[in-house]
């Protein structure tokens, strides 16, 4: 409390909680630029072509639309299981309702749609039914999306999309041509960009987005400061399903089709994106720009074992033993850096 | 037992006949309270007197089952803690209230953000400069030092953490602050600091209700204390026309001055 006694703190702090700040604010930038190098050295012809990096892009963005939600739900100390089912009802309402001759305005908004809708009644579930845990109303979604995007498809792929519909997955940008080599930006590059700038500026400048940070930080201060929890919870699920949705339409867009088992364990990796960037399970921790890292690192893993052809039996325990040394890193952080 | 009135004019918080169950439970039983303006009133009781659940009905988080309300002479409902705070009843809780993963100025300001509205309104920002620099404003006008008021609370000592809970409980307008074991949790060389805070608000003319086991405390900063015991009330008297032993003597439900009860014989 006096002057005496934060001299005294100072100068009983150990050199590696002095450097937890430095580490929450650069430790990923740190493991990305690593991990570059490390993946340049081994395929130096690969890695570093343009065409590798914007396939890194597409690849990655539809699990950074499912991150970013995950990080909003995960800031409130919840989860949210349902995500990649949630994706697969949205485009298979898309795939079907284009099969069906629905004009092409409407079949763009379904997917979005969809997902907003699933992600309401997770919210409405949590606060209003009073789950126990977001897990329980979020695993019952989980089947529930699943069994409901078989439902209306019968079980089956539909393929063949028009161009507006496929844009946001597809589409390019074509920069020019330099020695021989054709550049083209996806614009899903560029939206995702947009997205993490938008939740960046909800998060930190709204009073809403600091709100979650509230909550997750303690509900019950949030509670008796008159902030309306169950409200802000169902609008938290909500945004996390319609990002659900969106990135539906950008694989629907991406692969010109619906495929009723479209994200299968996706929810899983954007809950690892969240937690290596530097979010927390126990809620309130965590910036927007961490999580675009986690999203980048989960790609470059994904796409560095691809590039130097490691079995995908392997990429799964090598992703499953990253996962758990990041929240381990997340534990030591936390008994370090906090007062109990 | 009703006090010999010696305030003029009416009480600013009246709490009538007030009882409240719990399914089969009886927790509170025809409780009455009166809070004057300017007053530091101490409610003391064994645990399970019923202390907190009266804190939490005076601050609107529970409804009573039976009784009323007054403030100001007027009679009151409350159906969240922010209708009492709309009317300048504070709660300072036990487990404090703040979010440990935000700043001191944010936590002073939670739920009541400085705020820019954009897009016609449709967007509030958090006005995060007008905030810092009200909280600093705040802190300095209350003598509570801290290094930056962009400190996480998490980072603070259990006695800056109830400076900044007192200081986020008078941010606006207070005229009550009920403060439940404000001294609980702290190491003893802060103690006086949050108890002189206490006699502070007072002298800002701020009414006070503290509810605390130690008789340090009430004797140091009540001008009244009044007794619950089994949920009901059970004395009450000016501080200057009693003892620690006779406080100690209604929280264990006797009112004969039996001294070898007092486990605390220092007067």
């Amino acid at each position: 409390m006096t002057e005496s006694s934060n001299h005294e703190m100072n100068n009983e702090v150990p050199w590696h909680v002095r450097m937890i700040p430095f580490f929450d604010r650069y430790g990923i930038l740190i493991v990305i630029v690593v991990m570059c190098l490390v993946l340049w050295a081994m395929q130096p012809e690969v890695f570093l072509s343009w065409r590798n990096i914007s396939n890194i892009f597409k690849q990655t963005a539809a699990n950074g639309m499912l991150s970013i939600g995950m990080f909003l739900v995960i800031l409130t100390a919840g989860i949210d299981l349902s995500v990649g089912s949630v994706l697969a009802l949205g485009m298979m309402t898309l795939a079907v309702s284009n099969a069906s001759g629905v004009p092409w305005p409407i079949v763009l908004c379904l997917s979005p749609f969809m997902g907003m809708m699933a992600g309401f009644v997770n919210g409405v579930g949590i606060t209003k039914l009073r789950m126990p845990h977001p897990f329980i109303m979020t695993l019952g979604m989980l089947f529930m999306a699943r069994g409901l995007a078989n439902l209306i498809s019968g079980g089956v792929p539909y393929s063949g999309l028009p161009d507006p519909v496929r844009f946001l997955g597809s589409a390019q940008i074509y920069l020019g041509e330099f020695d021989g080599t054709r550049y083209n930006l996806p614009v899903v590059f560029l939206f995702t960009i947009f997205v993490y700038l938008v939740f960046w500026i909800l998060l930190e400048h709204t009073v809403f987005g600091r709100r979650v940070y509230a909550i997750g930080g303690n509900p019950e201060a949030a509670r008796v400061s008159g902030i309306n929890v169950d409200r802000t919870l169902i609008i938290v699920y909500t945004i996390c399903g319609f990002m659900a949705g969106v990135a539906g339409l950008i694989m629907a867009g991406r692969t010109n089709s619906g495929f009723p088992n479209a994200g299968q364990g996706m929810e899983l990796e954007a809950i690892a994106a969240v937690i290596i960037g530097g979010a927390s399970f126990f809620g309130g921790r965590g910036q927007v720009l961490g999580i675009f890292g986690g999203v980048l690192i989960m790609g470059l893993i994904r796409n560095g074992l691809n590039l130097n052809d490691v079995s995908s039996f392997w990429q799964q325990i090598l992703i499953g033993g990253i996962i758990v040394l990041a929240v381990f890193i997340d534990v030591l952080r936390r008994d370090w850096g906090t007062r109990s | 037992m009703p006090l010999q009135n010696t305030n003029f004019g009416t009480p600013l918080l009246e709490a009538s006949n007030i009882s409240k169950y719990f399914g089969a439970v009886t927790a509170l039983r025809d409780v009455n309270l009166q809070l004057w303006p300017g007053e530091v009133l101490g409610v003391v009781g064994d645990n399970g007197a019923g202390k907190s659940t009266l804190m939490k009905v005076l601050s609107g988080l529970y409804p009573p089952s039976k009784g009323s309300l007054h403030f100001d002479g007027k009679q009151v409902q409350f159906h969240s803690p922010r209708d009492a705070r709309g009317l300048g009843i504070e709660m300072v809780y036990q487990d404090l209230a703040l979010a440990g993963n935000m700043n001191i100025a944010e936590n002073i300001y939670l739920g009541r953000e400085p705020k820019r509205k954009v897009l016609g309104g449709l967007i509030s920002l958090f006005d995060h400069k007008k905030g810092l620099q009200m909280a600093k404003d705040h802190l300095d006008n209350l003598k509570i030092q801290v290094k930056s008021v962009e400190q996480k609370v998490e980072e603070l000592s259990g006695g800056q953490r109830q400076a900044v809970a007192i200081a986020r409980s008078i941010a606006f307008k207070a005229r009550v602050v009920i403060m439940d074991e404000p001294t609980a949790a702290l190491a003893i060389k802060e103690v006086g600091k949050v108890l002189d805070m206490i006699v502070g608000l007072k002298d800002r003319g701020i009414s006070v209700v503290i509810i605390s086991h130690r008789m340090d405390d009430i004797f140091y900063v009540c001008d009244r204390v009044m007794a619950l015991y089994h949920g009901a009330n059970f004395s009450e008297s000016y501080l200057k026309d009693t003892s620690r032993s006779e406080v100690i003597g209604w929280i264990m439900g006797t009112k004969e001055n039996v001294r070898e009860l007092a486990h605390d014989r220092v007067k």
